[in-house]
């Protein structure tokens, strides 16, 4: 599967780097290495959600513990976290890192994954979720940072897309 | 059983607890016995209590936490229970007032009104220990025997379909928030 190994693990790193305590996730294809390295992690407690819109919850409960968290997963996982970011996260001025897998877009063969990725900034904005892309490996470090510390000065949801550019592998 | 009454008698016990509330009828009902730091309503994100519930135990395991939660907000994240099973944090009490009703809302009947059962489904979703009660003096054993059991532990209370007449309170939600958070990380 030409997902980007070395690529995940940059992601990894930096949100290590930031002090990232719990993880939140459902697997997408973009995202099992990822996955996997916070899986392997003993430092780093790894939840498998059933549904994304749990893992708002999640990050918020770890948040008011004092622990810093991260929230993997794909435009759908997004769309449907939409009423936990804005009724729990904003509402409550809670800091959540969100690393969104930007499916849909040019280079994608999935038929079924070309509307998600077409709504999802257009959601953001009207969310007024300040975000960033993640489109080359150089960026990962200090935008994953960026985001980090924006969310924990402004006490509010902040997201990274990832693109196909930097999570996988094959020309198309 | 009415849910204040069940509230009351657990009151004392949530002293030393991480407390979680619904919105609403839960959250009114135990301000109006009175608010302590220890205390999170949420309220809104329905269904989601659950989930933040199983955030703080996982994130403090040393601390008793305890949600307070409803039939219409657990139907709402049916799924959440098999993420509580599937990582089952053993400092978790997970109170479900099952009053068959969207109370706050009007009163329009939910599916446990017509026989959806939460305390099985809790079950069927590998909670490890589950019980389910209707009248008060059940439900206060119950509730002690969960929180000494050091097992997660969903509680379905039935309870009577009345609550309070207002639910907006003098504690402002950010007040309440950043009070937890301050709480929390000073223990």
């Amino acid at each position: 599967m030409p997902v980007s190994t070395e690529n995940s693990r940059l992601i990894y790193e930096a949100l290590k780097a930031c002090g990232v305590r719990l993880a939140s996730a459902l697997p997408e294809t973009w995202l099992v290495h990822l996955i996997r390295l916070f899986e392997d992690d003993h430092e780093v407690t790894l939840v498998r959600l059933a549904k994304e819109e749990e893992g708002v919850g999640l990050s918020v409960g770890a948040h008011l513990a004092g622990v810093k968290s991260v929230m993997l997963m794909q435009n759908h996982g997004f769309l449907a976290s939409v009423n936990g970011i804005v009724s729990v996260a904003q509402l409550y001025r809670v800091p959540l890192l969100m690393l969104i897998s930007q499916r849909g877009g040019l280079g994608e063969r999935d038929p079924w994954q070309t509307e998600g990725g077409g709504v999802s900034e257009h959601v953001l904005r009207a969310l007024r979720v300040a975000y960033d892309v993640l489109d080359r490996p150089e960026h990962v470090a200090r935008r994953v940072q960026q985001a980090q510390t924006l969310a924990e000065s402004s006490l509010r949801p902040v997201a990274l897309l990832l693109t196909r550019n930097l999570m996988w592998e094959e020309a198309t | 059983m009415k849910r204040l009454e069940a509230l009351q008698a657990i009151y004392a016990q949530l002293e030393q607890c991480v407390v979680v509330t619904i919105m609403g009828a839960v959250a009114a009902e135990m301000q109006s016995l009175g608010h302590r730091p220890n205390f999170f309503y949420l309220q809104h994100g329905m269904g989601l209590a659950s989930s933040l519930g199983l955030g703080l135990a996982l994130c403090r395991p040393e601390k008793t936490v305890v949600v307070l939660d409803g039939d219409g907000s657990v139907l709402m994240n049916l799924g959440g229970l098999t993420t509580l099973a599937r990582y089952r944090p053993p400092n978790l009490t997970h109170v479900v007032f099952d009053n068959e009703s969207l109370l706050s809302v009007g009163g329009f009947p939910t599916a446990t009104s017509t026989g959806s059962d939460l305390a099985k489904i809790a079950e069927g979703a590998g909670i490890p220990r589950v019980s389910s009660v209707r009248t008060l003096a059940a439900f206060e054993r119950a509730f002690g025997e969960a929180l000494r059991a050091k097992a997660l532990t969903t509680l379905v209370a039935k309870v009577d379909a009345v609550g309070p007449g207002a639910f907006v309170t003098d504690l402002g939600l950010l007040e309440n928030r950043f009070q937890f958070k301050r709480w929390l990380g000073e223990r």
